[in-house]
């Protein structure tokens, strides 16, 4: 095979990895049972599947820009979007918009009562 | 820290130690800004790295944040070994994530769990977060940062028994982490905690 033909596979493996990790997170977006659940969707397949993405360009397109756009895409993903579960978990528990009968354990309840939940 | 020149005068290595280090935590997160400047633009010229500059300073001037307190130390084979962990935990969790949400005979089974942190810096506890956040089946809910707990939301943990191997599986990304780039301070501790939790083990 020649380097395209090697170029052209990595790029189709990456991007149906990619759809397949964003498809799966938009699956458990629906599926899963209450809001702190669901942000588990929301953040770790969907970052996968973004390096997977933001990989291939940089494969089928090697320059420099195409490579250092890459590495701050990435860079600035992973760090703000657990940053913005926390947020939207923080908000979620202390309003008590979650399900308690599915959690086997709870340690935060002695430090903060969630209120207005229905129990 | 305000007023340098009026505190009890310590001797003047040591005073000029501080500045140094004032000055590198001030100066990082400024190149930083830089960098990412040219990265954005994807080229590495003396015009981006001009207007790069003249952005930072009015960005640091105009969003002024506090500074943040960099240990000044920095193990480039601990952080690689961190960087390599943490890619293959966010593979193993977005797989495993994957397969629940597609898994036709999921039943949701979570815990929330507390974790005695070892650090009490603000920048390690917020790289731990991060790296938490991204790691098998877990989320920051809150942090008590006078104490150095972290609270997490955990997906799949079959049973209480499972709890403790969560806790210590954050624990350990948490030591990798200053094992990393944690203060002498923070290597104090862990060693300490280290030595607390086989005491208690045996």
């Amino acid at each position: 095979m020649t380097g395209d033909g090697v170029r052209d596979v990595i790029t189709a493996v990456l991007v149906l990895l990619s759809a397949f990790l964003c498809f799966a997170a938009g699956v458990g977006l629906i599926r899963f049972t209450d809001v702190l659940s669901r942000l588990h969707a929301a953040t770790k397949p969907q970052i996968l599947g973004l390096m997977a993405i933001v990989a291939d360009v940089a494969v089928s397109n090697p320059s420099v820009s195409t490579i250092t756009l890459a590495f701050a895409i990435v860079f600035f993903q992973s760090l703000t979007a657990p940053m913005a579960a926390h947020m939207v978990g923080r908000a979620a528990y202390r309003t008590g918009h979650f399900r308690s009968d599915i959690l086997v354990a709870d340690d935060l309840g002695p430090f903060i009562p969630p209120h207005g939940g229905k129990s | 820290m305000s007023g340098s020149g009026s505190g009890p005068a310590g001797s003047n290595g040591s005073r000029s130690r501080l500045r140094r280090a004032r000055l590198a935590s001030g100066l990082i997160p400024f190149l930083g800004l830089v960098l990412l400047w040219m990265l954005l633009w994807g080229q590495f010229t003396w015009l981006a790295f001009a207007t790069g500059l003249v952005l930072a300073f009015i960005v640091s001037v105009v969003f002024y944040l506090p500074a943040v307190r960099l240990s000044g130390r920095f193990n480039g084979g601990r952080a690689l070994l961190f960087l390599g962990r943490l890619i293959a935990d966010v593979v193993v969790a977005s797989v495993q994530i994957a397969w629940s949400a597609l898994n036709p005979g999921y039943r949701p089974s979570n815990a929330i769990l507390t974790v005695q942190l070892a650090t009490r810096s603000d920048l390690l506890m917020t790289f731990t977060a991060v790296a938490v956040g991204l790691v098998p089946g877990s989320i920051v809910l809150d942090i008590d940062r006078d104490a150095g707990i972290l609270h997490l939301h955990a997906l799949n943990v079959a049973s209480a028994a499972d709890v403790p191997a969560l806790k210590r599986s954050v624990s350990a990304a948490e030591r990798r982490l200053i094992l990393a780039m944690g203060s002498a301070d923070d290597l104090a501790r862990l060693a300490k905690s280290a030595s607390m939790s086989e005491g208690r083990a045996g």
